[in-house]
């Protein structure tokens, strides 16, 4: 069975179609590549996937390890297994990082009818967790993301993401904002997450990312709908041939 | 938006009813007859074994009251209150004189308990041994208009503190008393705190000597049970020189339809180096998704630091009644005392809060810090309203003030009204404000990570709330947690 089953979806934002019948499968193990232009339709895909409010699903259908997520509402996704890692992560003031862990790590864990973690155990991962990621304490101790830098930010997605352990990760332009140094810590951090029973929707601009986390597999959105799909390669031809030559094909 | 809809659907639907501490206690009571003259305060002076002193001073009280009006200044809107339509005094009817805890009516310890207030010293009695650093609170429980009992008298008294219901100090300690009660809040300060003054029933006195630091927390309950009675207390707390006390009262009601009034005064007053803290949670019933019912709590509260390098801290959580009139208020009398002034108000629903505070700066190098945090949902309305003066002998006074709104939905509205007078040109005021509202990427942030809506808002707020939180004893600070998240549970999540 396959992890993801996007079929033929259809979505609006206040009467607009932004996604024209998308379909997707994605398997567990596999990487895939989402590139694009600005308003190819990348974002809203990344979206309706974790259930943020406020776009209409008017056709098509979204299965999550065969069950209809359309019908889970964003908490019940996430407790699924279904992580999504903000382009532009909040900021929460007076709310400690490690408490907000706690809190999210708890709810899930709850949802699943699993014992919460006890406060020694979670100590522990999360110090482990961070470490690798080269998050210092003080950083835990502080508002989430309050007073983070990009690559904090980003780092603090992925601190999540591997605290969490969900089953599909959603990376949406995680390479925003950081400078090649801090790509480079976070796709270190990404990878290092890779596992046989864990897909990633990698979605980005540029094929820059996809050097650091190289993917199974790319595919083309333009308005709204998967115009081309190939292996790794695909992204180094549009790198050399652009988005162009897409449009005509959309 | 749609988040936020929710939300606000929620909100929409909210059962105040839920609340939690509505249930009634069936017991028998004494009442004053209905509505309010000479006669009513006689009877409640004469039911208190009042001296002749204490009767004159409430009846001068009345007499000054009949001559006032209500207030219409602040932002709430209600209808008109029908002074004679109401019971003064009610009293749980003793079947004896009560001389222990035992003795009291086993259906008003039944009501306490459910409201888990730690009334019986049964557990230190029996040795139960607490978890470390688990402080002990003293409880004065006030239950509609009397005082039905206070615990750890023995340990405070070998400390030297004063800890009594006010009908008993009046009695007992009549030259304190007399010294002190209407020196900060004056029987003619305003509508009801005259009022009052007239028909006040009970509430807490306490007295900490000179160079005390009182060993307990104290602590007053507050419950109104009976239909149509207004609750009146009166709460008087001395710090002489040098002395340090923390005090927190908190206040529950049943639901019923119809509103119900609560007046208080209380006054502080520090001497030299003296330092009073002073807490409330307030949770009186809110009325129910209709606007029906609720409390209205008309209270006014000051302190006076009389002495030099003495200190006054308020540090408020409101988020009951229909009506929160209430300014705490410092009076910086003494040179480099200090007023401090925190506060969470949160409405929902049809509440009403015209809450703030007032700094008077009056000796030298006094200063004054102010945080205040609104929260408003549902259709509530929610002001802050604080006025910081600097008399013109007040050289090196100094205030921060800080509010901060946060607005649920948008039915609800939230107003900032501060007033700054300085008549000392070294005086130095600063006013911070802000006003947000609850965003929806964070919301929706949340619940990706797993969090439902209830838990979000929850935790956005408290984080909102936060700095103030941290003023209030460790025990109460989970309590008001808590309840904050009950409040907005019901209200928003």
């Amino acid at each position: 069975m396959s992890l993801l089953e996007v079929k033929n979806l259809q979505v609006r934002v206040e009467e607009r179609e932004i996604l024209h019948g998308l379909s997707l499968t994605v398997n567990p193990g596999e990487v895939h590549a989402i590139m694009g232009p600005n308003g190819s339709g990348k974002s809203t895909l990344s979206h309706v996937i974790a259930g943020k409010p406020g776009y209409d699903v008017t056709g098509g259908e979204i299965l999550f390890k065969g069950e209809d997520l359309l019908e889970m509402s964003p908490d019940q996704r996430s407790a699924k297994g279904v992580f999504l890692a903000f382009q532009y992560p909040v900021e929460i003031p007076g709310v400690a990082t490690m408490t907000f862990l706690r809190t999210a790590l708890n709810a899930q864990r709850k949802a699943r009818g699993e014992s919460e973690f006890s406060t020694p155990d979670f100590l522990k991962k999360v110090r482990s967790v961070a470490a690798s990621l080269n998050i210092p304490q003080d950083m835990l101790r502080r508002g989430v993301n309050v007073g983070f830098s990009g690559g904090e930010k980003k780092r603090n997605e992925i601190l999540q993401m591997a605290l969490f352990e969900p089953s599909l990760c959603i990376l949406d332009e995680m390479d925003s904002g950081l400078d090649i140094d801090a790509l480079r810590v976070a796709a270190d951090g990404v990878n290092a997450l890779r596992s046989p029973e864990r897909a990633m929707v990698v979605i980005t601009h540029y094929q820059r990312l996809l050097n650091y986390i190289v993917p199974d597999f790319v595919h083309v959105m333009s308005k709204g709908r998967v115009v081309k799909s190939g292996g790794k390669e695909l992204a180094l031809e549009l790198e050399a041939s652009g988005y162009a030559q897409f449009e005509d094909a959309a | 938006m749609a988040a936020v809809q929710e939300t606000v659907d929620r909100v929409r639907r909210i059962d105040v009813d839920q609340y939690r501490y509505g249930f009634e206690t069936l017991i028998e009571s004494d009442k004053a007859p209905k509505g309010l003259s000479e006669d009513t305060v006689r009877f409640i002076s004469a039911k208190k074994n009042e001296p002749a002193w204490m009767l004159e001073w409430r009846l001068e009280a009345y007499r000054r009251w009949l001559t006032m009006t209500e207030p219409t200044w602040a932002r709430v809107h209600y209808p008109k209150i029908d002074y004679q339509d109401l019971y003064y005094y009610s009293a749980p009817k003793p079947k004896k004189q009560i001389g222990s805890l035992d003795e009291i009516d086993p259906e008003i310890l039944k009501t306490y308990e459910k409201l888990g207030i730690p009334l019986r010293e049964v557990e230190v009695l029996e040795g139960v041994v607490r978890p470390e650093g688990e402080r002990r609170i003293a409880v004065d429980a006030v239950f509609d208009s009397v005082s039905v009992a206070t615990t750890f008298q023995k340990e405070l008294k070998q400390a030297g503190v004063i800890f009594m219901p006010i009908s008993e100090a009046i009695r007992e300690h009549p030259e304190l008393v007399r010294k002190y009660l209407g020196t900060v809040v004056p029987t003619s300060d305003n509508y009801f705190a005259t009022l009052n003054s007239a028909v006040f029933s009970d509430g807490s006195f306490v007295y900490v000597p000179p160079g005390v630091r009182c060993p307990m927390e104290l602590s007053t309950y507050f419950r109104i049970n009976e239909r149509n009675t207004g609750q009146f207390e009166r709460t008087l707390i001395i710090a002489d020189k040098g002395a340090y006390v923390s005090y927190l009262e908190g206040c529950t009601a049943p639901q019923r339809d119809e509103n119900q009034l609560h007046a208080a005064v209380v006054e502080l007053v520090t001497l030299d180096d003296a330092e009073i803290k002073y807490s409330t949670v307030q949770n009186w019933y809110p009325g129910n998704s209709e606007g029906l019912g609720g409390i209205y709590n008309f209270v006014t509260k000051r302190g006076d630091c009389r002495g030099n390098n003495s200190k006054i801290s308020w540090t408020q959580v409101e988020t009951g009644s229909a009506i929160t009139w209430k300014y705490p208020s410092c009076i910086l009398r003494g040179d480099n005392s200090r007023g401090e002034f925190y506060s969470i108000a949160i409405s929902n629903g049809h509440q009403q809060v015209d809450s703030g505070t007032k700094m008077i700066h009056l000796g030298k190098n006094t200063t004054s810090r102010i945080i205040s945090k609104g929260i408003a949902a549902g259709v509530s309305q929610n002001t802050y309203r604080g006025l910081v003066t600097a008399h013109r002998k007040a050289t090196g006074a100094r205030n921060f003030t800080a509010c901060d709104s946060l607005l649920i939905g948008d039915k609800c509205g939230a107003h900032t009204v501060p007033y700054i007078e300085a008549k000392n040109s070294s005086a130095l005021f600063e006013h911070e404000a802000t006003t947000s509202k609850i965003s929806e990427d964070v919301l929706f942030y949340c619940v990706q990570r797993g969090l439902s809506q209830e838990e979000a808002v929850g935790l956005v707020v408290n984080g909102f709330v936060k700095d103030v939180l941290q003023q209030l004893p460790m025990e109460f600070a989970v309590e008001a947690q808590k309840l904050i998240s009950i409040s907005l549970e019901g209200s928003v999540g």
